[in-house]
């Protein structure tokens, strides 16, 4: 519950922060509206669309209606996914409206204590610190490994927790140790020339839980030609800060970032992580009232770019690439697609693999339900997109599926399980993928040699 | 404060009211009337929270909001009449929604009342190809529609620009127009029968799968265009076409807006009917292609883009001969589209025009000024003019082979100097086309916006035989109420020129 005082806070806070111009910008054409995953699943309530959640920000700001639990329910559902963006012709940066609003009212809403505990300690005490983020892994690795998970699992402890937690619990990779989680080289040449200096963007939970990919990538990076700078003093880069309401510690973070990075002379910094990618792209906009960083800001986003689209400029495409005969659909990361506009490489770097049919699954643009830990808090909203994407990914008959965002990787591993595929239908990263796929073709190409010598 | 001022703005047409919250705190629902109503429709089916209220308070029209005493949502026909017959009795309006992108303020509810969804009433019914008839419900999204006929070889042509989320019946009360208008007509042309609940409940139906029908007086022209003023649609049947069976897409690019609509007068008086005959202007081409980069011209005057459908050697022949005349007419360059892509993009692009346009400034003012085809080059011309006299920035596309302009102004609401400007240089371009034998609008309807000029059209005897209609048929004006017809009508301004 939100008191009236709360309200009364909220509101205010809202005429003195919202964007107006941004929220009149938006000329309720309804443009936008087919593409709202929320909106369809709601069965078409204008109040989970982004026209309708426009309007009731517009109206709390002017006044006409109290931020009341309504208005924070059709935010709160919101998936954040933005593909509300690249389809609005009047370009209403919806994104930004709705990471002011949702800031706004965590800021002004006294949460209940145990929420208010967590909250703190995920977002103050463990993502921002990546040896704590190390260490949480390394636990995790400990459960997975000491015996630990068969036993909870056989005497159903799990049981308590709800279906959607079960599930993830068993989709979580296999994770490093505290010893592969190793510091890493600062500096890897490239495999011949140096055709491009980049710096690589390690991010949180990428190089912890998903150390596997971040290494891939780097190998790729090697492999294309790229001297890689991969600066120590880097860190989480703020994103589930900064749609969760957090944007004061979004707003650190990514000053620590631009500090490690702005020193270097890279053409580009490299992500592998849309959700990250996305949010590093807007430190810009994140930085714009801060006199001291914006300009800073705006130099770092320039330089940011999803590894798929280094490959690609670099020709990745054009050498030789070959896995076992199987049949592949993509699943579009939302920040990748609709905030860092990065379609058509990932596509293509697929199509350049032997052995791969490619099959576009309908609605690979749409979310997945993942969004950050939106499926953890609105589990049953993000089940239902999940199950729908499920069935456009049968209609394929793809026996992988290929994300490129750790948060769909883990959402797609969870659909896999829940309709009952594994072992049948994997979940991959693009850059695994494409290293499996290098090293495909190097071991066919060692096979043709044998085969001539003997 | 900032509340403060937003409040006393002024709407853009001072009679058409646009009430806020604060004004109208008489509730319209008694708790019996509510109660019936949900055992009607189901708990899940009826929303009187506030935000649920707010987020059906709009449609796409600017500076019109109000909001509705509840929103309620039927599962079918029967419980449509149920409705109505519970509203007729206690006299609570009736706000008929598709999907609220109507220009007309068609769907702010000025005086209250309940805003009736289609969102369960969303399917099609059938695809009867041997009559070429598709039965519907009134909120399939007309995109929808055209694809399902599309996949059978048949073609639905009334394509609105907002046919990717308009609904069809929305289509049908605004018999609203669209990109292939000029040879294939509007909505209206292609709606064969109706099923309709009256004010009081009755349920009728008009019309049928028939191609001849003279039994009675045509309800379904009458229904067609209503705004949800005399009835509620339930279902329409539709006409479909064989679909064309080529196409051919092309631009004519002009250093001179005048020249342009000159080679549209001239296209229609040389007998070529086209598919599509679509006019943009620089300001317009340069927001479309900051939205849609797909290399439009920026750096020209005005474009036209034209578009030919049927079999391969007419296709040819016309586009040809359009060619020429736009050269005739200095065209600095006439170019085919290569591709159905490129094509499908220019439409697309065309498309967006309107909301492409909403970027330039908070407040997008457009209109709807419609004049005889052999008028178009005058229109144009005149808007030019009127827009310097005021002072607006004053942009121009629309559908110029239906004579059929959209002059939009990006200007600021919270502009109150500005404001008076753009108000003053849009009645004056009402009062030029209907001095041309032009109509206030010519797709997007009347609704609470443009009332108070019906009359200018219209005179008082064709207001008073329109008020007869909805009189009989809503005599206690629950249906769409405040929409059509005007308290008063706004005094005409003398063109002197
Ligand atoms: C960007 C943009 C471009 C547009 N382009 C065009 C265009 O090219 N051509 C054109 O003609 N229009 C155009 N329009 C206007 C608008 O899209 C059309 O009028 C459209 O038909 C409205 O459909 P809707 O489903 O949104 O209806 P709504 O706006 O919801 O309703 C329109 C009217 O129909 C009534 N109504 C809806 N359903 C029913 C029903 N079942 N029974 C009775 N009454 C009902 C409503 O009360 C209202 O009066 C455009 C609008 C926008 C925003
Ligand atoms: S497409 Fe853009 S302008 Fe249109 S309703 Fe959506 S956000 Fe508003
Ligand atoms: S961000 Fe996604 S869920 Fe939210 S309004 Fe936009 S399209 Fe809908």
């Amino acid at each position: 519950m939100t008191s009236k005082t709360e309200q009364a806070l909220i509101q205010k806070a809202f005429q003195e922060r919202m964007d107006e111009d941004e929220l009149m910008n938006c000329m309720r054409c309804g443009f936008c509206l087919p593409s709202c995953p929320t909106y369809i699943e709601s069965g078409r309530q204008e109040a989970q669309s982004p026209r309708g959640r426009i309007a009731l920000m517009k109206a709390v700001v002017d006044g006409l209606i109290e931020p009341d639990e309504e208005v924070e329910r059709a935010l709160n559902l919101c998936l954040g996914c933005r593909a509300c963006e690249p389809v609005c012709p009047s370009g209403v940066r919806y994104g930004h409206l709705l990471e002011e609003a949702r800031d706004i009212i965590a800021q002004h809403k006294k949460m209940p204590l145990p929420v208010r505990l967590i909250r703190k300690l995920v977002f103050a005490g463990l993502f921002p610190h990546q040896e704590r983020m190390r260490k949480a892994t390394a636990l995790l690795g400990w459960y997975q490994r000491s015996g630990l998970r068969t036993f909870v699992r056989k005497i159903g402890l799990l049981r308590l927790l709800p279906a959607s937690f079960r599930q993830m619990e068993r989709v979580l990779p296999d994770v490093p140790t505290a010893k592969e989680m190793k510091e890493r080289p600062h500096r890897l040449g490239p495999d011949g020339t140096v055709k491009k200096r980049v710096a690589f963007f390690a991010g949180c939970l990428m190089d912890t839980m998903f150390m596997a990919t971040n290494d891939a990538t780097l190998r790729l990076l090697q492999l294309a030609g790229c001297e890689v700078i991969i600066p120590p003093s880097q860190g989480c880069c703020g994103a589930l800060h900064g749609h969760g309401g957090e944007k004061a510690m979004a707003k650190e973070l990514a000053k620590r970032n631009i500090a490690a990075f702005e020193q270097l002379d890279v053409d580009y910094i490299v992500t592998n992580a849309g959700g990250c990618g996305a949010f590093l792209l807007e430190y810009g906009h994140l930085l714009k009232n801060d006199p001291q960083w914006c300009e800073r800001a705006a130099a770092f986003a320039a330089k940011i770019k999803d590894i798929s689209e280094v490959l690609v400029e670099l020709g990745f495409d054009q050498r030789p690439l070959r896995v076992a005969p199987q049949t592949v659909t993509y699943q579009d990361s939302c920040h990748l697609r609709n905030v860092m506009k990065t379609v058509s490489a990932p596509r293509r770097l697929l199509r350049a693999i032997e052995g791969i049919e490619f099959r576009e699954m309908k609605d690979a643009d749409r979310c997945c339900g993942s969004a950050g830990i939106y499926n953890l808090v609105e589990p049953e909203m993000s089940m239902q997109i999940l199950d729908y994407k499920m069935e456009m990914a049968k209609q394929t008959n793809a026996t992988t599926i290929v994300t490129a965002n750790p948060g769909c990787l883990l959402q797609m591993k969870l659909g896999i399980e829940r309709v009952g595929w594994t072992g049948k239908v994997r979940a991959v990263h693009i850059v695994d993928l494409l290293l499996e796929a290098v090293e495909g073709a190097q071991a066919a190409k060692e096979e043709e040699r044998i085969r001539k010598t003997s | 404060m900032r509340v403060e001022t937003r409040r006393q703005a002024r709407p853009l047409f001072r009679s058409a009211r646009r009430q806020t919250i604060s004004e109208r705190v008489r509730r319209l629902i008694p708790n019996e009337a509510k109660k019936r109503l949900i055992e009607v429709v189901g708990a899940e089916n009826y929303d009187d929270t506030k935000a649920g209220r707010l987020v059906y308070s709009y449609d796409a029209t600017p500076q019109f909001q109000s909001l509705p005493d509840a929103v309620i949502a039927p599962r079918n026909t029967q419980e449509v009449a149920e409705i109505a017959k519970i509203c007729n009795e206690y006299r609570i309006p009736i706000v008929p929604r598709g999907s609220g992108t109507n220009l007309c303020a068609g769907t702010c509810p000025v005086e209250g009342g309940v805003v009736l969804l289609f969102k369960h009433m969303n399917r099609i019914l059938e695809i009867d190809e041997e009559n070429l008839t598709a039965t519907v419900q009134p909120g399939v999204v007309t995109l929808d529609l055209m694809k399902a006929v599309e996949e059978k070889g048949l073609f639905y042509p009334p394509d609105p620009s907002s046919m990717k989320i308009s609904t069809i019946g929305g289509n049908i009360n605004e018999n609203s127009g669209g990109l292939r208008g000029l040879k294939y007509g509007v909505t209206r042309d292609y709606v064969l029968g109706l099923e309709v609940v009256l004010a009081n409940g009755d349920v009728i139906r008009t019309g049928g799968k028939l191609a001849k029908d003279v039994a009675g007086y045509d309800l379904t022209r009458l229904f067609v265009g209503s705004e949800g003023t005399l009835g509620i649609i339930t279902e329409a049947t539709l006409k479909l076409i064989p679909m064309p069976e080529t196409k051919q897409t092309m631009l004519a690019l002009y250093q001179d807006l005048e020249a342009a609509a000159r080679s549209v007068s001239k296209i229609i008086a040389n007998k070529i009917i086209p598919a599509t005959l679509e006019f943009l202007d620089q300001p317009t081409l340069e927001v479309v292609e900051d939205y849609a980069r797909i290399g439009l011209p920026t750096d020209v005057k005005a474009v036209l883009l034209i578009e030919q459908d049927g079999p391969k050697e007419v296709v040819e022949r016309d586009m040809k001969k359009m060619a020429d005349i736009c050269r005739s007419e200095q065209a600095v360059s006439v170019q085919l589209a290569r591709s159905e892509e490129e094509a499908e993009a220019l439409r697309t692009a065309r498309r967006s025009a309107l909301s492409a346009l909403a970027r330039l400034k908070p407040t997008t003012i457009l209109e709807d000024a419609t004049v005889p085809r052999s008028e178009i080059a005058k229109m144009v011309k005149a808007i030019n003019e009127i827009a310097a006299k005021y002072q607006v920035k004053i942009c121009t596309f629309g559908h110029a082979g239906d004579g059929n302009l959209h002059p939009t102004c990006p200007t600021d609401a919270r502009d109150r100097d500005e404001m008076e400007r753009v108000e003053k240089a849009f009645e004056e371009i009402f009062s030029k086309a209907i001095e041309l034998g032009g109509t206030i609008t010519g797709e997007h309807g009347v609704g609470a916006m443009k009332a108070p000029y019906l009359e200018w059209k219209l005179g008082p005897a064709g207001i008073a035989a329109m008020k007869a209609i909805k009189q009989a048929l809503d005599p206690n004006n629950i249906m769409n109420p405040g929409k059509v017809f005007a308290k008063s009508t706004r005094k005409r301004v003398v063109v002197t020129r």
